[in-house]
């Protein structure tokens, strides 16, 4: 089981961790297979009331694109694996997550 | 020129003999550039913006330009949208967050690509890097803005603290103080640090052109307009166009100019002369002032409608005298600005120099001090600055009030009327005089003991019975 989250903007995953208003946890087994997708609206924006949720929630993974390194550090400190500068549509981005098949930096979209 | 997102090389042709790649040139840019297609697409970025954001051109190219940017405006009112809404370029402040989890403070202007036909083909963005400007507002604490004002009193530290506020709006704002205080300075700054800064910042003394001329000067001319006009001028108005206009002087602005430059700053229209066409300028008006324009107001010397639209945002500079320990750091300051200029390694200040630059008051504040400071700085051939390096005047004035606090010494504000001024000039010389008969009495006659007691020198305390009539002229 691992439970990961990913901060959204639309259907995208949001640019910046810190602004994003809407996240997307989902629950996967071992196996991959997702057995819970759960979004969430926050009410304001902000990179600590983030955080706070993602402890919280008991978050594993944290997948997301532009991150302060201050927030990075905490989240690593508080042993949550995060994944940034990912970009892509939230649905690859859950599809790869859940297969565990994403790392830093990775691109999920068709050029051109 | 033509771009296209397959295309590798850009290329400009008819600019030189031979075509010359785009990327080049953008690249020695020291501002960080970006340009999207329509779909906001990344097209291209130049090697500052590499820089800033982490990505190289190759990795960005094609990617949403929110996700090469990560700029605050991307989840909050994306700037190419707000582009398509207004016409006309977008400048704004802003902060990015870059591959290496870094946020950059940054101020970005967007401006859509036209192409012949002026359709938009493609849109532009120069992001500008603000880490500098806030690194120089932040180390140098509240003593120093933009590296050119400083002070660490109580009131430069208010002024500091406003400044950045101010500069974020787009309101008039009236600086008034007595000359030397640093009116332009602020003014500058002010621009600096606003929106506007890469716009153009034009200044016009209205004290120093003669009225006719002024008018032509502010608010330009059309061809033949009077005898003369020979060709159009646009005026500075129109030159401070998307940027700031100074207005120094602005109390001895005529009459009938004031009138002009009300209904300006009503409409943002503007009337050039012997133009039949109203000229829509988006400009930001700062004036400054050393005389009291309430006072000129009430005596009809200065419109109050005008006084009224200039007063959104008042910045009142203190006097010198009023800064109180700005005075020892200001001259330290000047100290090591004058040093290498005149290839001098001077130390410091002797004690009794020091005293004598603290107790004066300094009618022509800053600029006084720093005229002071160039001339003692010449004239020293030792390493510290003595009484002997100061000019002379500053000395006569220090045998009289040395020892006096500054503050109450200094002279009253220009802005006072003419009546107060005369009043505390008799109120001290009657006090001085009392002074000098008191300690004559008490040292029974004995002028060198008198002197002592009053802490100043025999002869001068001789030159000053003299003065007052305490003895016979000759």
């Amino acid at each position: 089981m691992a439970k990961i989250l990913i901060p959204l903007l639309g259907d995208d995953i949001a640019p910046r961790f810190d602004l994003a208003q809407e996240v997307l946890i989902i629950v996967t087994t071992t196996e991959g297979e997702i057995i819970e997708e759960r979004p969430i609206v926050l009410s304001t924006a902000s990179a600590e009331g983030l955080c706070n949720l993602i402890l919280i929630e008991k978050v594993d993974t944290v997948v997301c694109c532009g991150i302060e390194q201050e927030y990075y550090e905490y989240l690593t400190w508080k042993k949550v694996k995060v994944i940034d500068s990912v970009i892509g549509p939230c649905e690859r981005i859950v599809f790869e997550a859940a297969r565990d098949n994403l790392q830093s930096e990775d691109v999920l979209l068709e050029r051109g | 020129m033509h771009l296209s997102i397959e295309s590798a090389n850009y290329l400009i042709r008819g600019l030189m003999d031979s075509s010359i790649e785009l990327h080049q040139i953008l690249d020695e840019v020291p501002i960080g550039i970006a340009a999207f297609d329509l779909d906001r697409k990344m097209v291209l970025l130049n090697r500052k913006l590499e820089a800033l954001t982490g990505f190289s051109n190759e990795e960005a190219r094609s990617l949403q330009c929110r996700y090469v940017l990560r700029s605050a405006l991307c989840h909050r009112g994306c700037l190419i949208k707000q582009l398509l809404e207004r016409n006309g370029p977008i400048d704004t402040e802003s902060d990015l967050i870059n591959k290496n989890r870094e946020k950059i403070p940054v101020r970005i202007t967007a401006a859509p690509l036209n192409d012949v036909n002026g359709s938009i083909v493609g849109f532009i963005e120069f992001v500008e890097d603000l880490r500098p400007l806030r690194d120089c507002l932040h180390e140098d604490g509240p003593f120093f803005f933009q590296g050119k004002l400083i002070g660490k009193s109580h009131e430069m530290q208010r002024i500091f603290r406003i400044l950045p506020v101010i500069a974020q709006t787009d309101s008039s704002v009236l600086i008034t103080g007595e000359t030397g205080t640093g009116k332009d300075f602020i003014a500058e700054a002010i621009h600096q640090s606003s929106n506007r800064a890469k716009g153009p910042f034009i200044k016009v003394n209205c004290g120093a052109l003669p009225e006719n001329l002024l008018e032509s000067e502010l608010f330009g001319h059309e061809k033949g307009a009077f005898t003369g006009a020979v060709e159009q001028k646009p005026g500075r108005f129109r030159l401070a166009n998307m940027g700031s206009l100074y207005l120094t002087e602005i109390g001895d602005l005529p009459l009938n100019l004031q009138v002009k430059l009300l209904s300006f700053l009503d409409d943002r229209v503007l009337h050039p002369l012997g133009s039949t066409k109203g000229v829509h300028v988006d400009v930001r008006v700062i004036a400054a002032t050393h005389r009291n324009l309430e006072q000129m107001a009430r005596d009809g010397l200065f419109r109050q409608d005008l006084l009224f639209r200039l007063n959104v945002i008042r910045l009142h500079l203190p006097p010198l005298g009023k800064r109180g320990e700005d005075i020892k750091m200001l001259m330290e300051h000047f100290l090591q600005i004058f040093n290498p200029r005149f290839k001098k390694k001077i130390a410091g200040f002797t004690d009794e120099a020091k005293h004598v630059l603290i107790g004066y008051p300094y009618p022509g504040n800053v600029r006084e001090l720093r005229n002071i400071l160039e001339y003692a700085v010449n004239f020293c051939d030792g390493s510290k600055i003595q009484e002997k390096h100061l000019p002379e005047y500053i000395l006569e004035y220090d045998s009289s009030m040395i020892g006096l606090d500054p503050v109450s010494t200094a002279e009253p504000s220009r802005i006072q009327t003419d009546s107060v001024v005369q009043r505390n000039q008799l109120s001290w010389i009657d006090t001085e005089r009392q002074m000098i008969l008191d300690a004559i009495i008490k040292a029974r006659g004995r002028r060198s003991q008198a002197a002592k007691m009053l802490g100043m020198g025999r002869s001068t305390l001789w030159r000053k019975m003299k003065k007052y009539g305490v003895i016979p002229q000759n």
